[in-house]
């Protein structure tokens, strides 16, 4: 196989890439999803506070600020040794909670609803929000209101929307006022009403993605995600499990530094985005995934009540584990749901106006680590400082990284499914596109103006050349 | 007015207005109880002036230097210009040179949003850096117990120098270097946790106009100087000379 060339531009802007390999007779006997860019947080965070890096590994992202800031203050509590206050931590679960919906609305509403509800074989230029607003407008309008009403609770919380602030290590850096509490929770039911009516029509819509559900990334493979004593959805407090295809155990009681036994990195020659193992099984047999399809798989229950009735509904799909990435995106709607009755619960708390929200300590061990279910899957931040708080290493496991041989595997099953000659057709190139959605991957956190995720695909022929090549 | 010997009352014109003050006062002082607005950044009232950061120049008529308001004593029938293009245009360069000169990140700074430099650059309209950045390698110093000074968000102001030989008494703090080199330094370049002669009054930390000297243990934003205690120290070493 030839070398394949990456372009210098997507390399600078940090687009993706995806290469199609062919035999003699054109059919695909690979694919790959290359990642572009690097970022350089693990290496330039070394020399600063420890107490600077919630603020500046939220930088990360302008979606998922929220994400890194609680991993991070995580990973910091753990470095003072301080178990912050009660009410810290439910006000950081609100957080973690508002973060989710506004980003699982993102993915669902504006990057992928295009693709549901103008289909698949659609023309791109129509295919995208815009689209959606003009021929869907009441679906556009529920998915940008409910899109609001998560990013309103984090300017609430934290101050603004992108980079808010307010998770501190220790806790929050202030209580939640009355005034403040009720007008959360008055928003509320209207965001119930958007999801449940999205998880209606979606429902309606997958006897129509038959060949999507068949294609799209559906594979048995393990599952990592958060878990708890109660074997209730958990995004916030508890410990990692690893779980197989069939939802057997696999290992369990996963904390701190343990997770370097069980999660392997691998650095690739063809992607800046390490692929992530389960390390006993190594990178070959380790596949696993994470995000909203691991974390419905891994619960029991949700531990609310409208959530729990969409669970039970959702485990019936396919009669136990959920294996097709497909129904991440149905994943996503319950897990919103989920987090506004959840939220719910947090805020009618009295407790939660209480003005003990912060601990105070100075570094008490040289290493620590945070933990935390993102939207899109297991965050891990893991940082160790010299004996004055300044930072020596960091590294940071990010969601996209744990999904990323299942995203391959993804890619791999579409274009073996839907290209069929040496010309990459429109329906082929946007269902490729679809499958890298459905992970919701970070990159798109970067080039998230709907519709114009920067893909670039080539088609290789069994003598290396590149046959076909559609970039936008 | 009364006035020392040897100190004169004199009349002179700044920003097109009469005003009168005493030969021992500096330009500065006559604008500011004329409520007349010059910008300052290495100056702290209740410390001495010494003319750093250069933001007070002003023109002065019959001079073709541009003069530190903050050190220029006032003569009788000096006439001043505060505002002009050129002075505008000195000011705003000055503050882009400090800030491309070391690491100034305000969005994860501790004094993100009480910070001098941040405030003056708002209002003095510098939203850009037109120059490249230095980007050098600064070094932390943690050391401390309870302080960090971080190198990164110096702008060798000397207010933490001053502060500490003037009110504390300790003259802890100092001056190493030149030009882009030019450090502040506790005790004879020693990692300040190691320095014998800080008392840990944590003054510096206060009067420090950045992010260059923080308490530990605070978060992005968090670190708010208090310096209600300089006007009181201030007068009582008067009081004692």
């Amino acid at each position: 196989m030839s070398t394949i060339t990456i372009d210098p531009i997507t390399r600078i802007e940090g687009h993706s890439k995806v290469t199609i390999q062919l035999d003699e007779q054109g059919e695909v006997i690979g694919a790959r999803f290359h990642v572009t860019q690097v970022r350089g947080f693990e290496k330039l965070c070394q020399g600063r506070p420890f107490t600077e890096m919630p603020a500046l590994m939220a930088r990360i992202c302008g979606i998922c600020p929220t994400s890194h800031l609680l991993a991070s203050s995580k990973a910091c509590d753990d470095i003072m040794a301080v178990r912050i206050p009660e009410t810290a931590e439910k006000l950081r679960r609100i957080m973690n909670l508002a973060q989710i919906v506004q980003s699982h609305a993102l993915s669902f509403f504006y990057l992928s609803a295009p693709d549901f509800l103008l289909g698949m074989d659609a023309d791109p230029e129509e295919r995208n929000i815009m689209g959606v607003v003009r021929k869907f407008p009441k679906m556009a309008q529920d998915g940008i209101k409910l899109r609001q009403f998560g990013q309103r609770i984090l300017e609430t919380l934290g101050g603004k929307r992108v980079h808010p602030g307010w998770i501190v290590p220790g806790g929050v850096s202030h209580p939640l006022q009355a005034d403040q509490r009720d007008a959360i929770l008055a928003a509320t039911p209207e965001a119930i009403r958007i999801t449940r009516e999205a998880l209606q029509w979606f429902k309606g819509q997958i006897e129509n993605f038959r060949a999507e559900v068949r294609s799209f990334a559906n594979f048995p493979s393990m599952f990592l995600a958060m878990a708890n004593d109660a074997n209730e959805f958990s995004a916030y407090n508890g410990w990692l499990r690893f779980i197989d295809a069939n939802l057997n155990i696999v290992a369990d009681h996963i904390t701190g530094t343990d997770y370097m036994n069980y999660i392997g990195e691998s650095c690739n020659d063809d992607s800046y985005l390490k692929s992530t193992y389960y390390k006993p099984l190594g990178l070959k047999d380790g596949v696993y995934r994470v995000g909203p399809l691991a974390r419905l798989n891994m619960c029991k229950s949700a531990g609310t009540p409208l959530a729990n009735e969409e669970l039970a509904e959702f485990r019936e799909l396919e009669r136990h584990s959920v294996l097709s990435s497909f129904y991440y995106h149905y994943a996503r709607l319950i897990e919103i749901l989920f987090s506004i009755e959840r939220m719910q619960q947090l805020l009618n708390d009295p407790e939660i106006l209480s003005q003990n929200v912060r601990a105070h300590a100075s570094p008490n061990n040289y290493e620590g680590v945070g933990i935390l279910e993102a939207p899109r899957g297991t965050l891990i931040h893991h940082y160790r400082i010299d004996r004055n708080g300044l930072i020596e290493s960091a590294n940071l496991v990010i969601a996209t990284g744990h999904n990323n041989e299942a995203i391959n595997h993804g890619v791999f099953q579409v274009a073996r499914q839907f290209v069929k000659s040496k010309k990459l057709e429109q329906g082929a190139l946007n269902r490729v596109e679809a499958v890298i959605r459905a992970f919701d991957p970070c990159l798109s956190c970067s080039t998230h103006a709907a519709g114009m995720m920067p893909l670039d695909i080539q088609l290789i022929a069994a003598d290396g050349e590149m046959v076909d090549r559609v970039r936008r | 007015m009364s006035t020392a010997p040897g100190v004169e009352i004199c009349t002179l014109i700044i920003e097109n207005r009469e005003c009168g003050g005493r030969s021992d006062q500096t330009i500065l002082d006559v604008a500011e109880e004329y409520g007349i607005f010059i910008p300052t950044l290495c100056r702290l009232p209740g410390l001495s002036s010494i003319g750093a950061c250069r933001m007070c120049l002003v023109e002065v008529k019959g001079s073709n230097k541009l003069l530190p308001a903050c050190v220029t004593k006032v003569q009788e029938g000096m006439e001043v210009t505060v505002n002009s293009e050129r002075l505008e245009a000195y000011r705003r360069t000055t503050l882009e040179l400090l800030f491309s000169e070391r690491n100034h990140i305000c969005s994860v700074c501790v004094t993100n949003g009480h910070c001098d430099l941040q405030s003056l650059a708002q209002k003095l309209g510098v939203n850009h850096i037109t120059m490249p950045y230095l980007h050098p390698h600064v070094e932390v110093d943690a050391s401390h117990p309870r302080f960090i000074a971080d190198h990164n968000r110096c702008i060798l102001c000397t207010r933490c120098i001053r502060v500490c030989a003037e009110i504390e008494g300790a003259h802890t703090w100092d001056l190493m270097g030149r030009g882009t080199k030019a450090r502040v330094i506790t005790d004879l370049n020693r990692p300040w946790g190691e320095s014998e002669s800080c008392t840990g009054c944590g003054k510096c930390v206060q009067v420090c106009p950045t992010g260059a000297l923080s308490e530990k243990g605070q978060a992005a934003g968090e670190m708010m100087k208090r310096r209600q205690f300089l006007p009181y120290l201030s007068m009582m070493r008067e009081v004692g000379k």
